[in-house]
């Protein structure tokens, strides 16, 4: 009994090493890449459109609406980050009806590294934005005091997201696996059935709160409202 | 140790490599043909909304045009009835003149034809007035009615009263042309003579005459002498005959001029 697919090793050189991690995410890029070239090769710029190129417009307006709803007023400069960041998560959760497979994002090396991403992304977006100074001064916002906790916050957050997603996705697979064991047949698959809708949830919740970080971070500071005039 | 710190840096460059996979085959390509797309859809929408505005002024030119002919068209229809009320006004008065014309013509054609008729009448009464005399006379007398003409002037000559024969005188002696006698015929020598021999002894002596014949002369016989004449007419015996015969014509005129007989019971044939 393994917790993670870190552990099953494919082969290893040194310190270099291919566990099933490594190579269900290459998995999952291939087909995530090779799907998307296949549709977008022949795309219809007409009224007309076929329908699995209407399929990927909706999730691409779907995710961009999304991002816009959460606070960012140009969604398509995080589109390329929040949206792989969702399809990735969410196609791991999906893959899992694949007997034998196992999800990356069970495993912590994964989630942390998509955590770390954030971690980087949050305030490189943030300089983007509001150049270096701006963006640190934020740190101590509303006074220099907060400057600790706002650290704090920002590691924990970031800790949190990777545990979160990375408990999630592992005992969901080690549910179905316990499971499998005790009761072979229809309990499995309600399992199943609920792993890919938590799955498509935490996908979600992942890269929404991605989202909200680096909205965060690239506010801009508004001027306060003007003081009510004398006498009114 | 749940985290292989080997695998963490795998991942975070297999991640790295995806947002640029998808970048590269997913979201560009998608984006880029719903941007073209919705750049069609505005330009045709665009084009839709310049064609109805051009509809839209095509359609109120087209109105305004209509108004205009109409208004023309009411124009010229009102032109028209006034013109064609002048022109039956003009034709009306035409007729109504040509009418009067028309009837004062007739009118003027029927007093000339009754003027005509008249003077034809009158003329055929002096005729057969002398012609009846002439015969009578000749009949009962013996005599001529030029004869008897003659001596009636003459005989009215020698029994004129003073005054009138003192003015007559006087016509004769002061006038400067010759005395006229004019008489309906032809007056034979013997006669000329007993009519010169009365005014040279009566009047005066040496006063030249002259003789005329004027067929129309309605009476029988005129002396005339500077604006002085004596004569014998018959003018009188015309007028009472006019007289009687007008009487008479009124008389048989038709029922509605005067309160005469019904035509039928003149027409009826007497037994």
């Amino acid at each position: 009994m393994h917790l993670s697919p870190d552990e099953t090793l494919l082969w290893q050189y040194g310190f270099i090493k291919l566990n099933a991690t490594i190579a269900f995410t290459w998995g999952l890029m291939f087909v995530l890449a090779v799907g998307s070239k296949l549709i977008t090769r022949k795309l219809s710029t007409e009224l007309t459109r076929s329908r699995r190129q209407n399929l990927l417009e909706i999730l691409v307006t779907g995710i961009e609406r999304q991002i816009a709803e959460v606070g960012l007023p140009q969604p398509r400069q995080y589109l390329g980050f929040l949206g792989t960041l969702f399809l990735f998560v969410a196609a791991a959760a999906l893959a899992t009806v694949i007997p034998g497979y196992e999800p990356p994002t069970g495993s912590l090396s994964t989630t942390t590294a998509l955590a770390l991403c954030v971690l980087v992304a949050v305030p490189a977006f943030g300089i983007a934005d509001q150049g270096l100074g701006g963006y640190l001064k934020s740190y101590m916002e509303p006074t220099f005091m907060m400057l600790p906790f706002n650290l704090i916050s920002e590691v924990s957050r970031t800790l949190a997201l990777a545990v979160r997603l990375f408990g999630n996705m592992m005992s969901g697979a080690m549910i179905i696996a316990i499971l499998l064991t005790i009761t072979p047949f229809l309990f499995p698959i309600l399992m199943t059935a609920l792993g890919l809708l938590t799955g498509m949830v935490q996908a979600y919740i992942f890269s929404i709160l991605a989202a909200v970080y680096i909205a965060a971070a690239t506010r801009t500071r508004k001027p306060a409202p003007s003081e009510p005039a004398p006498g009114t | 140790m749940l985290i292989d710190w080997f695998t963490v840096g795998a991942q975070v460059v297999n991640f790295l490599v995806l947002v640029w996979l998808l970048k590269r085959f997913l979201y560009q390509p998608i984006l880029h043909a719903i941007d073209e797309r919705e750049r069609r859809i505005a330009a045709e929408l665009a084009d839709a909304d310049a064609q109805r505005a051009a509809a839209q002024h095509e359609r109120e030119t087209f109105q305004h045009k209509n108004e205009a002919f109409d208004q023309q068209r009411a124009a010229l229809f009102t032109h028209a009835m006034d013109e064609a009320k002048a022109e039956r006004q003009r034709l009306l008065e035409e007729a109504r003149q040509a009418a009067d014309a028309l009837r004062a013509q007739r009118r003027d054609a029927l007093r000339q034809e009754a003027d005509q008729l008249d003077q034809a009448l009158r003329r055929r009464t002096v005729q057969e007035v002398f012609a009846i005399a002439r015969k009578t006379l000749t009949d009962l007398a013996g005599a001529s009615l030029e004869e008897r003409l003659v001596a009636v002037l003459i005989e009215r000559l020698r029994t004129m009263d003073d005054a009138a024969h003192a003015v007559f005188a006087l016509a004769l002696q002061t006038a400067t042309d010759p005395a006229c006698v004019r008489s309906a015929f032809d007056l034979p020598a013997a006669q000329r003579t007993a009519i010169q021999d009365v005014i040279h002894t009566a009047f005066a002596p040496a006063v030249p005459i002259r003789f005329e014949t004027a067929p129309d002369l309605v009476s029988g016989i005129v002396l005339t002498a500077n604006g002085q004449q004596i004569a014998w007419d018959i003018a009188d015996y015309l007028r009472s005959l006019e007289r009687g015969v007008g009487e008479l014509l009124k008389e048989k005129g038709p029922p509605h001029t005067a309160a005469g007989p019904d035509p039928s019971d003149t027409a009826a044939p007497h037994p």
